[in-house]
């Protein structure tokens, strides 16, 4: 089985089969990362660009070491101290690496749609790492990853997303892929962070975390940019903490334990406490390690892969 | 974003009008004079002599077969952007002119956001010397405010005596509820209407497109409906104070088309436009990514347009207008959110209205003459062109028939961003007649 999808711009745009082919195939490369020597040759010769508009360190290495693992040659080109800074446009330093022949761009950027653009323009073979608040479909699959592995499957699956749903790629890129995958997926946080019909993409509103706790198993924990405060979302930090934050105390009123998921970086303290963080329940790292197989998955299928069950 | 197929090679332009020309077997309409009807209309030296039932068995001079197609007063577009002085890359006066002519109008009113702004009557008159020997009629709107910055009045009795017909900081809302007040209050000495930018840029501010359901799905900071509602709701207010004339530009929203009904119903003058991208187009045409699908205002819901139709129906919305836009391809070829506003639409307005209003039957053939030519000019104060003996022939000509694509027509626009290249629209303007002129589409 091959991927049918030409480029990764979205969850949205996956249908049910690929995102189960990348899924299944992103078992088989979790199983190289735990052997002693990490590299298969599956990619050599072929070259990934990381276009990174953004600041961004785990992404971007995530893909990095995936790429590596692959064998394929990888050039990293970032915003500072490019041509961009000299005026250059996104298409023209687009079509100006492609002219260098490559075979991936991996593109990361502020605004929605930057990565539709060039998967418009290029021959290339496009993985979006996230474009403004759109998608961050590696994420969501790398989350939807680790969700099954500690939940056999998705049927019926509670999964709340807490926090900024109003600025997220990540949640956005959850809710497609799990609905795809019939989870039901209800979205949490303050009135002023969740956008407007949001319902109308098939999930629940709930503004009271207490109320969320004992009714989901899988809590998928947002960062919560200071910035938003300081353009009049909420008003403290402290607030949010105080009304929103995940705590060992909250978590005591579920039934039973629940999946505690964060895409980092995380701000201790503020949406998720240490001591939830670092609990027996917290899956925090497997995430970051399920997202280098992930993305050695998704390379992998986007060459014409083919999945092989082991 | 395929690119339009442009021909620059073979350049129509303006032509002067035979001494001797025959409309022949035309639908005519003009509502002013009563007029509905097949007609054949003979031309001398750009004059209407006669207007026939049937043609004159023999015409010696050049004849336009009019079967199929109707006959107006001129369109006028009362929202276009010249972008002449200043960008002239983007349009000039005479090509937008042509542009203009191409879709069907014989004249228009020129936005102030140029640079310079119309804020002096140096630019007036620099824009009525550029536009003399042009077959459309162009006339300016100046600024309300000095550099269009919102804060002291513009010289608005001037630029009214250099020939301005309203005045506007289009492109720019006017945030201040006491500079909105004065000018109201200042242009009622001279009976000119505000033309108001409505949006509340408090609310607006680094936002791509409709708030709403598909904002919100493609990760786009949105605009709420309500920053362009509370605006026209506060100038409503100030209009009723003042005694004032007030038009909206290119209204876009549900609460706002009640709020002008609802102003209209007492009584006062309060007008607006709403441009052929808002009745054709929703918001979720935002999910190509295409950057011409961005304007402000933005593309709204399907309720928004749903309200649109209505209003346009039954008479709240008085003009359909452009907002006539031209950005260069380098600007719009980039990322949704580094793109510039606005989309041209000259070339297209006849074709959408046809298309989207006239054929569903929507709208008929005599609100497209209140909508197209009697309405604008009214709220300018302009004189109405007609179809009578003795007037000046002041003429558009366009059929609601032809198929045809904007990807494979000549454009006269210097700029080529709109959405609707690969449209497949039904009905074209086909000759425009003014000024002792002729141009054929």
């Amino acid at each position: 089985m091959t991927m049918k999808a030409r480029h990764l711009l979205g969850l949205e745009y996956l249908d049910r089969e690929d995102i189960e082919l990348i899924l299944k195939t992103t078992k088989s490369f979790r199983e190289i990362l735990d052997r002693p020597i990490k590299k298969v040759p599956t990619l050599q010769g072929k070259t990934v660009v990381n276009l990174f508009f953004e600041p961004s360190t785990r992404t971007r290495i995530s893909f990095e070491l995936a790429e590596k693992r692959l064998s394929a040659d990888s050039v990293n080109f970032s915003k500072e101290g490019s041509s961009v800074k000299k005026g250059e446009t996104l298409l023209d330093t687009a079509r100006n690496i492609e002219a260098m022949k490559i075979d991936f761009v991996v593109i990361r950027h502020q605004s929605p749609g930057a990565p539709h653009f060039l998967a418009q323009k290029l021959e290339s073979r496009v993985i979006n790492a996230g474009d403004g608040a759109h998608e961050h479909p590696t994420q969501g699959l790398l989350d939807m990853v680790t969700m099954t592995d500690k939940h056999p499957t998705f049927k019926n699956l509670r999964v709340g997303i807490v926090g900024d749903i109003s600025h997220s790629r990540v949640a956005m890129s959850n809710i497609h892929g799990l609905l795809k995958m019939n989870a039901k997926v209800t979205v949490c946080g303050p009135a002023t962070l969740i956008p407007r019909e949001i319902e109308k993409l098939g999930v629940h509103v709930c503004y009271d975390i207490d109320e969320l706790i004992p009714r989901v198993d899988v809590l998928n924990i947002l960062r919560i940019q200071l910035e938003r405060q300081e353009s009049g979302l909420f008003p403290s930090l402290r607030e949010y903490h105080n009304y929103f934050g995940i705590t060992r105390q909250r978590l005591e009123k579920a039934t039973k334990p629940i999946t505690i998921m964060h895409p980092g970086p995380i701000n201790r303290g503020v949406e998720i406490s240490s001591d939830v963080a670092d609990s027996e329940h917290s899956v925090i790292l497997d995430q970051v390690t399920n997202g280098v197989a992930v993305r050695m998955a998704v390379l992998y299928l986007l060459a014409g892969g083919e999945h092989v069950t082991n | 974003m395929s690119p339009i197929k442009k021909s620059f090679g073979t350049y129509n332009t303006f032509q002067k009008l035979p001494d001797k020309f025959l409309i022949k077997n035309a639908r005519a309409i003009d509502m002013s004079e009563k007029i509905d009807d097949k007609k054949s209309i003979v031309i001398e030296k750009g004059k209407i002599v006669s207007i026939l039932k049937n043609p004159p068995a023999h015409f010696n001079g050049d004849i336009f077969d009019g079967k199929d197609t109707f006959v107006f007063p001129g369109f006028f577009d009362m929202h276009t952007h010249l972008r002449e002085p200043g960008r002239e890359d983007e349009e000039t006066i005479e090509s937008g002119s042509l542009a203009a002519a191409n879709g069907g109008f014989t004249g228009l009113a020129c936005m102030p956001n140029t640079d310079p702004p119309i804020d002096n009557q140096e630019v007036i008159q620099y824009i009525k010397d550029q536009s003399a020997s042009l077959l459309v009629d162009i006339h300016p709107v100046a600024a309300i405010t000095k550099a269009r910055q919102g804060k002291e009045l513009a010289p608005i009795a001037e630029l009214v005596e250099a020939g301005a017909v309203a005045i506007s900081d289009d492109g720019s809302a006017l945030m201040n509820a006491e500079v909105m007040r004065r000018a109201l209050e200042y242009s009622k000495m001279f009976g000119i209407s505000v033309l108001g930018h409505e949006e509340d840029t408090e609310m607006t501010r680094n936002r791509y497109m409709h708030e709403g359901y598909y904002s919100t799905k493609l990760g786009l900071a949105g605009m709420p409906a309500v920053a362009e509602e509370v605006m026209i709701a506060r100038d409503i207010m100030l209009t009723e104070f003042t005694g004032g004339k007030f038009h909206v530009c290119h209204i876009s929203t549900r609460q706002s088309i009640e709020l002008v009904r609802q102003a209209k119903a007492r009584g006062l003058a309060v007008t607006c436009e709403v441009t052929p991208h808002h009745f054709t187009l929703t918001d979720q045409a935002v999910e190509s990514f295409d950057t011409n699908t961005k304007m402000n205002p933005p593309l709204r819901s399907a309720d928004d347009r749903e309200a649109i139709i209505e209003g346009i129906k039954d008479g709240t919305i008085d003009v359909i207008a452009t907002d006539h836009a031209p950005h260069s391809i380098e600007e719009k070829e980039t990322e949704y959110i580094a793109a510039p506003f606005g989309i041209i639409g000259l070339e297209t307005a006849w074709a959408l209205i046809s298309t989207v209003l006239l054929k569903p039957g929507i709208i008929s053939l005599s609100d497209v003459y209140y909508h197209c030519v009697f309405n604008p000019r009214k709220i300018l104060n302009l004189d109405i062109p007609r179809i009578k003996e003795g007037e000046k022939a002041n003429l558009t000509i366009v059929n609601s028939n032809h198929e045809w694509k904007p990807a494979e027509a000549k454009s006269f626009s210097r700029s080529l961003n709109t959405p609707f290249t690969n449209f497949n629209l039904t009905g074209k303007s086909m000759a425009v007649i003014n000024k002792g002129k002729i141009f054929y589409s």
